[in-house]
Formats: C-alpha cells, structure tokens, sequence
C-alpha cells in the first residue's frame, strides 16, 4: 500500500538546515495498522505528514497504492488527500462553527456529492462511530473523545486507503484513549490500513506493528502481539 | 462552482459567523450609504443654487439708469438719467441682428384691495416679451398682450400668491382689483419658480402705468434679450455696443461708469457656472474619498476575516479543499456580503434623501438625489476592490501548506 524509498526532509531554520528525515526506507502492506514511535524530533511527525502529503520530501521516493506521488501541486496533492487519505490530529481540527453532522459531510461536499447523499453517508460514519446521537451538535458541546470520534468518522467519510492518525489520543485521559483505540482496532479489523503516530507505549503496543524512529533513522521495525484496547479498562 | 450547494456552504458559514458577516456587510453599507447621502446633499446644494440665481432667462441684459458722475457737452455731473419709449423704439431700429426681443419695466408699489382684504404689493409695468423674461408661467388667463399695451387697457396679471392673499381661495380670474385707488380686472394668475416674492408681483402694461403718471414716456428699466446664437463672445460684444449707443443718446460721457448700468446675465451665467461645477468637483472629492474609506475598511477586513480563518483553511485542505475551491469559498461569501450589504445601505441612503425632500430648505439643501447610476456605479466599485481585497490574502492562505495552517494558532 505504501512504499517509500531513501526519504530526505530538511527544514531551512534562519541560516542553518535541520536535517530531520536522513533517509527513510518504509513499507506498508494493506490492513496493516502500524504505530510510528519516537521521542519528540525524532521526525515522525514530518514523516506522517510527507505520506499525508501534506509536506513534501526533498529526496526519494513515495508510491501510495501503486501510484507514485510526485511533482504535486497544491490541486493535486488536495485531490490524492480527498481520495486515498483520512486524517486524524490531536488536536481534532474540527471546524468549529459546524455540526458534527456537517464536519463528517465535509470531505464528500469536495467529491462534489450530492447533499442528500453526503448527509447520510455522515449519518451512517456517525453511527459506526456511536455518536450519531449527538451528529447536532456542535464541536463546542462535545467532549475531547466525542470530538476524536466525529474526527474519525470524517475521516472514514471519504472511504480513504489510508488513515494516518497523528497522536490520535494525545489530548484524552486513559480512558477515553483506550475507547479511541478500540475504534481504531475496529476500523482496522474490516482492513482498513492506519498508521498511528505516538509517543506513549501502551497505544504502540495496541497496534500489530511498531516502527521506532530515532534521529530521522529507523532503529527497530518490528511486529508485536496486538494488545485489544478493553474500555472498561481502569 | 457557483453551485447550488457552493451556495449552501456559503449560507452556512454566513449563519454561523454572525459577528463577522455583520461587520464587514456593515462597513460596505455604511460607506454606500455614507456616500450616497453626501452625494445627495450635494445635488440638493447644486439645486437650491440654481434656483437662487436661474430662475431667469440667461440671455438677458438689464440696463439701469443711474445719475451722471462727469460734466459733458455742457451738462453739469449729477444728472438723473431716464430710460423712455424712444430708447426702445431706437434700440430696436440699431440692433436687428443682435436683438430677439425687448421690454420695459416700471416698477411701484401700490395698496391693492379686494372688497375688503388689502395689502401692499409691487407692482411691474411691462410689454408682453416680459413674460419670457422673467420665465413667468400662466396657471390660468393670459399676460398682457399687444392689443392691451396698444389700447392702454386696465388689466392685471396678478401672482400666485396675490390670489391666494386677497381671495382667499376664490378664482381671481375676471373680477377687479383695486390698485392705487383705481379698479383694474384680473386677466390672468401667474407661478415663478423664483420663490415666494416673486410671486407677490403684479403685472400691468407699461403703457397704462405712463397713462395714468400724467401721460408720461418714462420707462423706468429696460430689459432686453439677445438672440442665444450671437454667443457668450457676441453677447459681451453687444453689451458695449450697447452701451455706447445709449451714452451717446443721453449725451453722457464714454468715461461715466455711473449713468447708466447694464447687467448681464451671460455674464453672471458663465461665473455661476463656474461656482456650479467647483461644487460638483467638491461633492465628487467627497464622494470620492467615502468611497476609499470604504474600500480600505473592507480590505482590512477581509485581510482579518482570512487570517481568522487560516486554520480552517488548514482543514479544509487537509481533507480535500483544492487551492481553488479555497479561494472561490471566500470570494464568492465576500462578494455575497459586499453585494446584498452595498444595496441595502444604497437603498437606505436613497430612501433617507427621499424622505428628506425641501425639509432642509433652510440649511439651502433642497430636493438631495442622486443619479442610479452613479450609486449603483459606486456600489459596484465596492463589491470589486472587496473581492480584490479579499483576493489577495485567499490566494496566500490557498497556498499555505496545510500543515502549516494547521499549526497556526
């Protein structure tokens, strides 16, 4: 599903160069659900972001689902993000002023959509998501994990190959983070490939396979038995 | 893209950013309105002018007799100078080419009484071409005619405002008016647009007036018109002549600035005309800067509103939003909010000066209006440099990476 070859990002920081990405080789098969670690600079972030295209890579290669990303612009990079991608941040980037109904219906409004269609392709993500009770309100009157959850839903709303998922679970208490991951698990478990950006081992340990990066290199890539998140874990 | 769904997107965002939309619709509508009542009050100034100074013919020369101020050809200085029947008759015969038409005009003051009202009024002995003159417009009967200076007949055209005075309402046609203890009948009521006294006027032929001063010949003021072909240049030409003309007659010396005064009218007509359009460059100055106090106001703005949203923006591109779409989405919510804005505080300022009609008479803004297209011509230039202002800081946000937008805080 996504195949990346010899990586190189670098920020430009006044006069000096900030080598982050030293030369990543990375693979991803379908339905994998991989957790990227590291300690804060290690260059996950900037890694997620390069497969999210939202950056772009000064070196190397990056093919997602057989097609090879490449001289994007912004028209294109914004169509491949509406097609194979589905986001989910930290900080939820739910828009404030609409619904939730209406944040989930958002990435169909620009696969131009029909109204009608787009609004119960909403409904339904919602429910799959179990907050459809609430598809209403606004982000405002929702809790951090009923926020995370309309987030998810809206990233599934496009049907994307991938959902990249960027400290999904860095803003909630133990509790709600363990009812995230059991979404996500969910999720992954009807095949859907997800990689999840963290720093806390417990969520890493909940996926099927952790890549540790350290100083823009990958030091340890390996696959591990898969802990089911249980809410009612205290 | 302007889709019915584009729409739906815009109608929502529009709804739920009240404070926004109200504050950049309210600058635009204010600057409309602002500027259409400035332009108004302007046009309303421009009229109470010329209702001040052209409410006569503009081809009209009126010559005054005054007193000698030189000894000439044996006269001693401080002679009374007097204008009679003779003058007209010769400047007549002198000036075919120049002249379209002439009149004296004999000005008293009488008691005029109707059975039991009486009040003072001027009164004007005239020929018949005064009435084109003095543009006197006929509500009903007739001015005095040929027939009537040639039969010295004791008839009266009497004012709108006579009328209404000594009759209380009743038609004055027919009946007879007492002036001067002599009884003249009522031929005709007349209006002029040059307000309130000159409608307390009473017209009879000159001719009668001298009959009745001892059978005089004596004028009183001439009033004249030259034919508007001559021209601005023929007009002045004329005026010399003219003046020549009649020194030479009243054996005054071509020195003498004080026997005789002639005032033209083309002459104050081309300096009101000139004060006419220093005040439509004052007015347009106005107008003008409302207008880029308006366009700074909503480019500030926009450049606030797109940075405010930079964030969403992030989002939105994040799951999808092409640079394109971005851009569309703010304009299209701009120039929506500037447009319904500009003709709400368009109609508002029409609809203010309107209503405002002669009420400011007093502060000499009457009958403020302004032209469609000039409002609708302002209002569109709004709605265009407040989608360039809105532009130019979309496209930045467009390009922003969304992982940047995304961080903004």
């Amino acid at each position: 599903m996504i195949e990346i070859k010899n990586l190189h990002k670098s920020y430009k920081i006044g006069s000096n160069s900030l080598h982050v990405l030293k030369g990543i080789n990375f693979n991803v098969a379908e339905g994998e659900l991989v957790a990227i670690m590291g300690s804060s600079g290690s260059g996950k972030s900037t890694l997620l972001n390069i497969i999210g295209m939202l950056d772009i890579a000064d070196e190397g290669t990056y093919t997602l689902d057989g097609v090879e990303i490449k001289d994007l612009d912004e028209t294109k990079a914004a169509k491949y993000r509406n097609k194979f991608l589905g986001f989910i941040f930290q900080s939820f980037n739910l828009i404030n002023y609409k619904t939730a109904l209406e944040n989930v219906a958002l990435p169909l409004f620009y696969q131009k959509i029909p109204r009608k269609i787009r609004e119960e392709k909403a409904i339904q993500y919602l429910k799959k998501v179990a907050i459809a009770d609430w598809a209403n309100h606004l982000p405002s009157e929702l809790s951090g994990g009923q926020k995370q959850r309309v987030a998810i839903a809206r990233a599934l709303a496009a049907e994307p190959k991938v959902l990249l998922a960027d400290e999904p679970t860095g803003a909630l208490d133990s509790v709600t983070s363990c009812e995230v991951m059991q979404l996500i698990q969910e999720i992954n478990d009807e095949g859907k490939t997800i990689l999840v950006v963290t720093h806390e081992t417990d969520i890493a340990n909940m996926c099927k396979r952790i890549v540790f990066l350290k100083d823009g290199l990958i030091i340890e890539d390996r696959c591990v038995e898969q802990v089911r998140a249980k809410a009612d874990v205290s | 893209m302007f889709h019915k769904d584009s729409w739906q997107e815009i109608f929502e965002t529009i709804n739920n950013n009240k404070l926004r939309t109200f504050l950049s619709g309210f600058t635009v509508a204010l600057g409309i309105f602002i500027f259409v009542i400035l332009f108004g009050f302007g046009n309303g100034l421009k009229n109470s002018f010329q209702e001040f100074f052209m409410d006569d013919a503009t081809n009209i020369f009126r010559l005054f007799p005054g007193t000698t101020s030189k000894p000439y050809k044996g006269f001693k200085s401080g002679r009374l100078i007097e204008f009679d029947n003779n003058d007209i008759a010769e400047i007549k015969r002198n000036f075919p080419t120049q002249l379209l038409y002439i009149t004296p005009r004999i000005t008293r003051n009488y008691v005029v009484k109707y059975i039991k009202k009486s009040n003072n009024y001027g009164l004007r002995a005239v020929a018949p071409s005064h009435q084109f003159a003095e543009k006197t417009i006929l509500m009903k009967g007739r001015f005095i005619n040929h027939q009537d200076v040639k039969n010295k007949t004791k008839y009266a055209v009497i004012g709108r405002l006579v009328e209404k005075d000594l009759f209380e309402g009743d038609d004055a046609l027919g009946k007879y008016i007492n002036i001067g203890n002599r009884s003249f009948k009522v031929i005709g009521v007349f209006q002029d647009d040059g307000g309130d006294n000159e409608e307390r006027y009473i017209y009879t032929p000159y001719t009668t007036n001298q009959l009745i001063e001892k059978n005089n010949d004596k004028v009183g003021e001439i009033t004249l018109a030259f034919k508007p072909e001559i021209g601005f240049e023929g007009a002045m030409q004329f005026e010399e002549e003219l003046m020549v003309f009649l020194k030479k007659r009243h054996h005054i010396s071509t020195a003498d600035e004080n026997a005789i005064f002639i005032r033209n009218v083309a002459d104050d007509l081309n300096q009101n005309q000139q004060f006419g359009s220093l005040l439509q460059m004052v007015v347009s100055f106005v107008g003008l800067g409302t207008l880029i106090a308006g366009i700074i106001g909503i480019s500030n703005i926009m450049v606030f509103v797109v940075k405010e949203r930079t964030k969403e923006i992030g989002v939105r591109k994040a799951i999808g939003a092409t640079p394109r779409a971005v851009i569309f989405m703010i304009l299209q919510e701009s120039i929506f909010i500037t447009t319904a804005a500009g003709y709400i505080g368009l109609f508002g300022g029409i609809l203010l000066l309107k209503s405002i009609g002669t009420s400011l008479e007093d502060y000499f803004i009457k009958n403020p209006y302004i032209d469609m297209s000039t409002a609708i011509f302002a209002t569109l230039i709004l709605i265009i440099f407040g989608a360039i202002a809105g532009y130019v800081p979309a496209r930045r946000a467009a390009r922003i990476k969304p992982i940047e937008a995304l961080n903004d805080k």
